[in-house]
């Protein structure tokens, strides 16, 4: 049994065809990349799973129940954590404070307690305070956990706006170019976390990626992404000498 | 040229350094007075005031003791102003610096021996000391009691708009609106229920009761407002910004018109005699209790939520947050609250009618939350004080009243573009702490000084 299926997934903006019969299975330990030029539609495929467009056509599954038509928040909730490409993260918010808000759909304190500052509630808010500083520990960035994240440097940003992802509890965590714009330093950093994280918490990881050495290293197996449709599919060797990715990639003319 | 200018930005900063710094020197000796000191001082002032503040006033030339610190005499007989000046120094800025100062180890002594036991204790008494100050200096006259309970409402509704204008970003105009459905729930809820009046015939239930029954009047002001609120959060599910300003802004002549064509509420002629009930203690205490739980609220995840939709909605979606019922909640929460205000207002004036909840309102409670700060709770409270007091005290000025308020708010906009006090966290037990610090750091600053 897979933890993800998606299954011919087409998806249509007006007139344009982003996406095309997609299909992918993740299964649990896994670590799966998507590679594709600019414009591939990779993120697109992203925003079809984790719920922001519902697909035209084709089924998506995490575990047994279908997750197609469910609002973002809800594929959340029921196991699949996401970053962003764009960092998406709240200006005016401590990294902490970022990190517990992704816990949000484990509060059961409810409105009572957000009103009246109930023990239930502050004993909840300790428990989820605990929580998080675990996790901004694992990505290394607890020291900064009372900052403004306007106030952080790139590199942390990206790790916090994992720990975010993690603080959902994901069975699948979906990486949106963990490693863009990053030095060789931090790159290392950011490789050397999510194998951390990968291992010590058995998550399956789906990550879209353009530097190949990152795509190499981490990945079990990989599709690649032209025009919405996948060309190439398989092991990391075999995707690097498959001659129609080294075209979509190169142009023509290196292949032949 | 280069270095000409660098000379001059150079003397600016010296200037600006030596204001800063004389500021520091009168601070200083002020820097360790607790909460608590400044109560007792205020209390103290107050108290002369009620003793010795008709013998003074008369001794300084005017008739009776000044309403507001002198602002509505001086401007009526520019002549009065040394007498006011001196008046405001006497019965007040003197007592409170004098006592503040004299008690302050006393006080810090307390405060310390307050906090230890559980948090509540500490905050009891504080706020009955408030009270007792708000209720001696109000205790001189009528009107000040009236300032007083406008000013509390000003707060809770100034409290309620930054739950969505600062916290969720929205840019809502409704609040008038919401204000006006409590207003007319709340009064129709005690005058069928309580009053002999001619619109709704002979009361249901003993006049006696009444009194014990208002908290439920405005509950049920609250819960109309919040009804009416969901004409406003079902849009904001799908739209942001500007068209939601707009639908927010059409929600106030909705409101407005109907209760204008509503015969049974008096119509544009208003709804009048409702019952006094709403006297400073019962105003106090809803407005504690709203700034209680609005508090509680914005400082929990569940509130935070709020911020998080209005920074990046996209990822408090993929971070489990449930958008819709955030918006939901936010605006109920909102409109509840106003709602109450709206309640207590209207017991306050004992008459209201549709043309008070209109964009003159509006105007008021957005300047009171543009000038106090956004996303604050602190912010809202000065905004909304500073107000109203303003508003009160340039009162003689008529017409200019409106000129010079504005342009007030034009100048803190450019000092400070969010506010006085913006994105910053009201922290109960930090405010009711005692300020000592241990001798050698004081003496550490003072040295650097």
């Amino acid at each position: 049994m897979s933890l993800l299926r998606v299954e011919n997934v087409t998806h249509y903006f007006g007139g344009l065809r982003a996406v095309h019969n997609y299909n992918l299975r993740v299964e649990p330990g896994q670590i799966r990349g998507l590679i594709g030029p600019n414009g591939a539609g990779k993120t697109t495929i992203f925003n079809l799973i984790t719920g922001i467009y519902t697909p035209t056509e084709g089924e998506i599954w995490l575990e047994d129940s279908s997750i197609v038509g469910l609002r973002p928040y809800e594929i959340a909730s029921s196991g699949l954590g996401r970053t962003f490409q764009n960092l998406r993260l709240w200006r005016h918010m401590t990294v902490l404070e970022h990190v517990k808000m992704a816990h949000y759909s484990k509060i059961s304190y409810g409105l009572i307690g957000a009103f009246f500052g109930t023990p239930k509630r502050h004993r909840e808010e300790a428990e989820i305070e605990e929580k998080a500083n675990s996790l901004l520990e694992l990505v290394e960035v607890r020291p900064l956990a009372d900052q403004i994240v306007t106030n952080l440097p790139y590199g942390a940003l990206r790790r916090v706006e994992m720990a975010r992802a993690l603080a959902t509890e994901p069975k699948v965590l979906f990486l949106d170019e963990p490693t863009a714009g990053m030095n060789p330093e931090e790159l290392t950093r950011m490789m050397d976390i999510i194998r951390r994280v990968h291992g010590e918490l058995g998550l399956a990881i789906f990550l879209i990626e353009h530097r190949m050495k990152v795509v190499m290293d981490l990945c079990n197996t990989i599709q690649t992404l032209v025009f919405g449709e996948v060309i190439a599919e398989g092991t990391p060797e075999e995707t690097q000498n498959n001659p129609r990715v080294i075209e979509a990639y190169l142009g023509e003319e290196v292949v032949t | 040229m280069g270095v000409r200018t660098g000379v001059r930005s150079g003397e600016l900063s010296t200037g600006r350094n030596r204001l800063g710094q004389l500021l520091n020197r009168i601070w200083a000796p002020f820097s360790q007075v607790p909460l608590l000191g400044w109560l007792l001082g205020a209390l103290i002032a107050v108290a002369l005031e009620q003793l010795l503040g008709t013998y003074l006033a008369r001794i300084l030339g005017m008739i009776k003791i000044p309403a507001l610190f002198g602002f509505a005499i001086v401007l009526k007989d520019l002549a009065l102003i040394p007498s006011a000046i001196l008046y405001v120094l006497l019965i007040y800025v003197l007592p409170v610096a004098v006592i503040a100062r004299l008690s302050a180890s006393l006080a810090n002594r307390l405060a310390a021996k307050l906090l230890s036991f559980p948090m509540w204790v500490s905050v009891i008494v504080h706020l009955g000391l408030l009270y007792a100050v708000l209720g001696l200096w109000a205790g001189v006259s009528d009107y000040r009691t009236l300032v007083a309970r406008l000013t509390l409402i000003g707060i809770m509704l100034t409290l309620s708009l930054n739950v969505v204008n600062g916290y969720m970003g929205e840019f809502s105009c409704s609040h008038p609106g919401f204000m006006a459905l409590g207003a007319y729930g709340a009064s129709v809820f005690t005058m069928v229920a309580f009053v002999d009046d001619r619109a709704f015939g002979p009361p249901l239930l003993p006049p006696a009761l009444g009194p014990f029954m208002f908290p439920t009047a405005l509950i049920v002001g609250g819960a109309t407002a919040a009804l009416g609120a969901t004409l406003v959060a079902i849009p904001s599910f799908r739209t942001r910004g500007d068209y939601l300003a707009i639908i927010s802004l059409a929600f106030t002549f909705i409101v407005k018109s109907f209760i204008e064509n509503l015969e049974v509420v008096g119509g544009p002629r208003g709804l009048g005699s409702q019952p006094d009930w709403a006297n400073l203690p019962t105003v106090f205490v809803w407005t504690v209790l709203c700034l209680w739980i609005i508090n509680n609220f914005v400082r929990s995840t569940l509130g935070k939520a709020l911020n998080a939709v209005r920074d990046e909605e996209m990822a408090a979606n993929a971070m489990t947050v449930n958008t819709r019922r955030t918006k939901m909640i936010a605006f109920l929460f909102a409109a509840f609250w106003a709602g109450v205000a709206g309640g207590l207002f209207a017991h306050v004036l004992r008459y209201i009618n549709p043309g008070t909840f209109g964009l003159q309102k509006l105007a008021e409670v957005l300047a009171m939350v543009y000038f106090g700060g956004l996303n604050s709770v602190a912010g809202p409270i000065v905004g909304a004080v500073s107000f109203n007091l303003l508003g009160e005290a340039l009162r003689p000025l008529e017409v200019y009243k409106w000129i010079i308020i504005p342009l007030l708010l034009i100048v803190v906009m450019i000092f400070r573009p969010t506010g006085l006090i913006a994105f910053r966290e009201f922290d109960v037990k930090n405010l009711l702490e005692p300020k000592q610090k241990p001798e050698e750091e004081v003496e550490h600053v003072a040295a650097a000084r």
